[in-house]
């Protein structure tokens, strides 16, 4: 199986801040993968790595088994749409698409053009007059007319009324049905990814908590209620997430790969967007874990 | 990318065109008319070898307030197209993020800097060059009369210097866009990088690039006799035509600088009349009597005392415009190899 990305002890640093830190993984190709985690995560960080607009502090990162700054033609097997999907203000959406024809030589104008007439855009109209939701479009139609083998998209949505985001995602979901291409994804909500996703990253202060097919991680973890205990006493091969008690009862969200046998709990199915909360907040746990032990006791 | 790097420029460099077009119908019809002035007033009197000193200044006084809008347009355009053109150039793109738009692209961001500096820094070096084509044929009859064509003003802003400044002033807006990612703050710094630089290399240039010649001129009436504080002699500016002076002193026959007491001594020996009276006040010199005995004076001193004038001659002009493009040109490329280190591994 090859990987659209693979990472190993990958890290970057502004100053002494590390904004990405020991992130190793590797993503299976043919996936629409939703990289999500709070703002200033690290998402726009890991995502710049891959497109080759920064180079690593530290570890390696291959992108469709090569190096992300190798020049021309590693350039042109990937697509990128950068956060805000920045465009030239002064320059026509026709003169994006002659951009696109300029720089490229992959690229694919018909499809260009379609696109940009099913998005009913005009081609006179300068970018700088575009909708947020049009010039989002615009930016995506760019990067997929160069007709890339793996497309990044930093936040291509977040700042999209939900019907433009619905479109964007809508003609999204066309070109990976259409072209085959590999997604990775990035967005503060995990609602926008599940409809998308079929493989997540869950990125907290600047690391990598969990990665892998939404399906399995659905089907890996769980909720479990029952009589209070102590989450030390748990069976080894139970991995707690997340904790909270009351007088009398415990609520833990764990993640394990064996069904659960105690009978003691009550099992419930867990919803992506609790289990991404999860893992956000066991990093929140950490940092402050010995006041948050004392209101939850 | 070229076409590009174009699309992106090409109402700025249209602008500039229809500005530059402009202002050569003003140059071409006032030009016509200086030259066919010279040619009417000053050749023929300089043929005639009579005192040509009246149609002289007639000539320079001719189209003032022209002369120095012109003089003051191809001083300010290296400036103005590296404040305007090279600064925001790559900062802009950094400061609206545009810029991972095209280094996403399928082309490497060395190349992309490469063609828009190429596209740019051509485009402004030929700009002001034509501007300084223009201007050195506008003011060929009057530098022709002035005779002082290393004079600031004159020097770099005729013939090829311009063209050098902005390559320069353009190569530095870029790399300080680059650095400072603010198009504002790079616009500053461009301005005060580039008068800074000029001021250094050109007060440099002139004593040390090359070894200045010397001269002994005799005292003249430019070197004038003083009180301050005894009777004493200053340098005056020789008249030397198309040279540049940087310096002159007195000196005596054995050409040392003679000291404050042994001038005063001779001064006063030498000339009784305008010194020899302790009446003197404030060194005025007045009336017909004085003027005769301050010429006799002079005379009197001449006999000891001359000139020592280091200076560039005229027959240097075109080896110092070469050498000082030479230097602004190599700081531009200075300037645009940090600017490819940078976009490689700073940003």
């Amino acid at each position: 199986m090859t990987a659209v990305l693979r990472a190993s002890g990958l890290g970057k640093r502004y100053g002494r801040n590390w904004a990405l830190s020991d992130c190793t993984i590797s993503v299976p190709a043919g996936q629409v993968v939703g990289l999500v985690g709070p703002n200033g995560a690290g998402k726009t960080t890991l995502l710049h790595l891959a497109a080759g607009l920064l180079a690593p502090t530290s570890g390696t990162i291959e992108v469709l088994g090569g190096r992300p700054l190798d020049g021309p033609a590693q350039l042109r097997r990937v697509g990128f749409v950068a956060q805000e999907t920045p465009v030239y203000a002064g320059l026509s959406v026709a003169d994006h698409l002659r951009l696109g024809v300029w720089l490229n030589p992959g690229w694919d104008n018909d499809l260009a053009e379609r696109r940009i007439e099913q998005l009913s855009l005009d081609p006179k109209q300068k970018a700088g007059k575009l909708s947020g939701g049009q010039r989002a479009q615009l930016a995506l139609t760019l990067a997929i007319a160069k007709r890339p083998q793996l497309l990044l998209l930093d936040e291509p949505i977040a700042s999209l009324d939900p019907l433009a985001r619905r479109e964007f995602l809508q003609g999204l979901m066309v070109v990976v049905a259409e072209q085959g291409v590999s997604v990775v994804l990035s967005s503060h909500l995990v609602g926008d990814l599940e409809r998308v996703c079929d493989y997540l990253i869950v990125l907290v202060a600047s690391r990598i908590q969990v990665a892998g097919e939404i399906d399995q991680l659905l089907a890996s973890h769980h909720r479990l209620i029952g009589p209070r205990r102590d989450p030390g006493r748990m069976p080894a091969n139970q991995e707690i997430i997340q904790a909270s008690h009351t007088d009398r009862q415990s609520t833990l969200l764990v993640r394990t790969d064996e069904p659960i046998i105690d009978p003691s709990w009550a099992v419930e199915q867990v919803s992506l967007e609790d289990l991404v909360l999860a893992y956000m907040g066991r990093t929140a746990d950490a940092d402050r874990r010995p006041a948050l032990s004392e209101v939850r006791s | 990318m070229i076409r590009l790097a174009w699309r992106q420029f090409r109402s700025q460099a249209a602008l500039a065109l229809v500005a530059l077009a402009a202002l050569a119908v003003v140059v071409a019809v006032t030009g016509a008319n200086l030259a066919h002035l010279y040619d009417t007033t000053v050749a023929p009197c300089n043929a005639g070898g009579g005192d040509c000193q009246a149609v002289g200044v007639s000539l320079l006084s001719t189209d003032l307030s022209l002369q120095l809008v012109l003089s003051a347009i191809v001083l300010a355009a290296p400036a103005l197209v590296g404040i305007f053109w090279g600064a925001p150039l790559i900062a802009r793109e950094l400061e609206t993020g545009t810029f991972r738009l095209a280094w996403t692209q399928s082309i490497t961001r060395t190349r992309w800097l490469a063609v828009k500096l190429g596209v740019v820094g051509l485009s402004g070096m030929a700009i002001v060059g034509l501007l300084s084509l223009m201007v050195t044929w506008w003011y060929g009859p009057i530098d022709r009369v002035s005779m002082n064509e290393f004079q600031p003003g004159v020097f770099d802003a005729r013939d090829i210097v311009p063209i050098a400044y902005a390559a320069f002033a353009i190569a530095l807006g870029i790399t300080a866009g680059l650095v400072i990612r603010r198009t504002t703050a790079a616009m500053a710094a461009t301005m005060v990088g580039y008068v800074g630089a000029l001021l250094v290399v050109t007060s440099l240039a002139g004593p040390y690039l090359m070894p200045p010649a010397h001269a002994n001129v005799p005292l003249s009436s430019a070197s004038d006799l003083g009180f301050d504080p005894g009777p004493t002699l200053v340098a005056g500016a020789p008249d030397i035509p198309n040279a540049w002076v940087l310096s002159s002193q007195i000196v005596d026959g054995s050409d040392q600088a003679p000291s404050q007491t042994a001038m005063a001594q001779f001064i006063q020996t030498a000339c009784p009349k305008v010194f020899g009276s302790a009446s003197q006040v404030g060194g005025q010199l007045k009336g017909p009597a004085d003027a005769t005995a301050f010429h006799d004076c002079i005379v009197q001193l001449s006999s000891k005392y001359h000139e020592d004038v280091t200076y560039q001659p005229a027959d240097r002009y075109w080896v110092f415009q070469w050498c000082e493009s030479a230097i602004f040109l190599g700081l531009a490329v200075i300037l645009a190899g940090v600017s490819f280190w940078w976009i490689r591994r700073r940003v």
